[in-house]
């Protein structure tokens, strides 16, 4: 039964990082740029979710949206400021512009919310199942992550397969200048990708600290260094590897964590992502692209 | 009056002048190819031409309205559509959905449902394989989905960059021959070819280019009679 309730919490913290690593994948899919900021976008939607509950006494549900809402626009802004003027430069310029807005974001985050950590009241309430006579409890937190990754997943899936967008958004992310000739905006498709990413690194993050009340300026780093783990460890650019990424890198942790040593866990994740490497450079779900000569 | 007009076009890559004062201009009905040795400048004009590459200085009128400074994006709801070269069909999609790209900027649902069941009956072979991806066609299938996904935005005129590159000799003929029907319907062309026998042979007119300059222009019939053009160019 303890088995049984390690794999839930796993998978349930998986789903988190399944949430903020379709983030990653998605910027990577369409600008092919890693967004190293991504993690500090998840730790502003948790602060805005946080003052909003705790300052302006709103309801969870319209903290969240807010958070929604604020996370997009940042995001759209974060590209428009910041990535946009270097689309034509090296990919290092972008990288290390990418390390530089993660940086500013957390600081900007200590200025107006300081360096003491803040308890974060659960969005989702302190409600939870028992079942098996007791023996095993699944908290309202986890079933509402579980949940909101699937309809995420089912959600992200359906709009990039069946809608006009969504086509459009592949096409430019397999070739920008045919896309171009079709009549698509790279710039607005670009734009569109990052306002997804972040409005769900707005959930990612509500639900993160739902789970794990403390909530500090650096919240966001380590889940989002995860998270890009989880992306990589599944083929960087896949949707669905993302998603199956998340949760296996989220099962290992827990189970690291329960059965190796809490200190270790940290290292079997990241033990694990270089033996997937090894084996299979592209990921679990990756494709293979070949180079175009 | 002319459907496209070139005017002293000057493009730059770095330092490299690539297209030095090109001028040429395409007339409604025609078929008009633009031949010349590789790296004379036929796709640069053509990128040029549709807004993939700024140019320097020069101007470009499509029906009278210049665009050389139109984002490359809305080009082809002007009435443009450019096959590039290479063909860039989109592999991981399929060829239903590359189709549906290529009516990405238009809105009636009932025209391009009848412009989709247009392009499946020029190229019945993009029917049978409709829900197949792209990148699983042969070359000469994925040219024939790049043509199809350029009719799609039902252009005036269509630019089409090398379409016979890589393909086996029965498909070459096969894509001249639609070039030809396509025309005959009423769109206007413009052909980059290196196979500049076959361009002749279905051109109306042809301009030559040679490192970066228009040098020679005339009737395709006479330039297929050209000495000069038959030592360079015709292999004869």
């Amino acid at each position: 039964m303890t088995f049984l309730s390690y794999l839930i919490s796993g998978i349930s913290l998986g789903s988190v990082y399944a949430i903020i690593a379709l983030g990653y994948t998605m910027v990577y899919g369409i600008a092919k740029m890693l967004n190293f900021a991504h993690g500090d976008v998840i730790m502003v939607g948790a602060y805005i979710s946080f003052c909003t509950t705790s300052y302006l006494g709103l309801s969870p549900l319209v903290s969240v949206l807010l958070a929604i809402v604020v996370c997009t626009v940042l995001g759209i802004v974060i590209e428009r400021l910041a990535y946009k003027p270097l689309r034509q430069a090296p990919a290092l310029a972008v990288l290390i512009t990418a390390i530089g807005v993660s940086y500013f974001l957390q600081n900007a985050a200590l200025l107006i919310w300081g360096s003491s950590s803040k308890t974060f009241s659960s969005v989702v309430g302190d409600w939870s199942i028992k079942l098996f006579n007791d023996q095993l409890t699944i908290t309202g937190v986890t079933i509402v992550t579980v949940l909101a990754c699937v309809v995420i997943m089912v959600a992200l899936t359906l709009f990039t397969t069946k809608t006009k967008l969504g086509t459009a958004m592949r096409a430019v992310s397999e070739d920008k200048g045919a896309a171009q000739l079709m009549g698509i905006s790279v710039n607005s498709t670009i734009s569109l990708t990052f306002a997804i990413g972040s409005g769900l690194a707005a959930i990612a993050g509500v639900l993160l600290c739902s789970a794990y009340p403390m909530l500090m300026p650096t919240t966001g780093s380590m889940p989002g260094i995860k998270a890009f783990t989880a992306a990589v460890f599944g083929g960087i650019g896949s949707i669905p590897g993302a998603m199956i990424g998340g949760i296996l890198l989220g099962i290992i942790e827990i189970f690291a964590k329960a059965y190796i040593s809490t200190q270790l866990s940290d290292a079997v994740v990241f033990a694990v992502l270089i033996v997937v490497l090894l084996v299979k450079p592209d990921g679990l779900l990756g494709k293979r692209v070949s180079e175009k000569v | 009056m002319a459907m496209l007009t070139v005017e002293n076009l000057n493009v730059y890559y770095g330092m490299i002048h690539a297209l030095k004062d090109v001028s040429f201009e395409v007339n409604q009905g025609e078929i008009v190819a633009l031949i010349g040795a590789n790296g004379a400048g036929k796709t640069t004009t053509l990128h040029t031409v549709s807004g993939m590459l700024p140019a320097k200085s020069g101007s470009v009128k499509f029906e009278g309205k210049e665009i050389i400074k139109t984002p490359g994006h809305q080009i082809v709801s002007l009435g443009m559509s450019h096959v590039p070269e290479g063909r860039r069909v989109f592999a991981g999609l399929s060829v239903y959905e590359n189709l549906k790209m290529g009516a990405y900027t238009r809105k009636d649902k009932k025209e391009i449902a009848d412009t989709l069941e247009m392009v499946y009956t020029r190229f019945p072979r993009l029917k049978e394989r409709t829900r197949q991806l792209a990148g699983t066609l042969s070359g000469g299938e994925q040219q024939m989905l790049a043509m199809g996904r350029a009719l799609m935005a039902h252009p005036k005129i269509i630019l089409m960059d090398e379409p016979s590159m890589g393909l086996s000799p029965l498909f070459v003929s096969e894509i001249f021959k639609i070039i030809e029907e396509i025309n005959k319907q009423g769109v206007t062309v413009l052909l980059v070819e290196q196979n500049a026998k076959k361009a002749l042979s279905i051109a109306n007119r042809a301009y030559v280019l040679e490192t970066g300059k228009i040098v020679k222009e005339g009737n395709a019939r006479d330039l297929l009679n050209d000495e000069s053009i038959k030592k360079a160019y015709l292999g004869e």
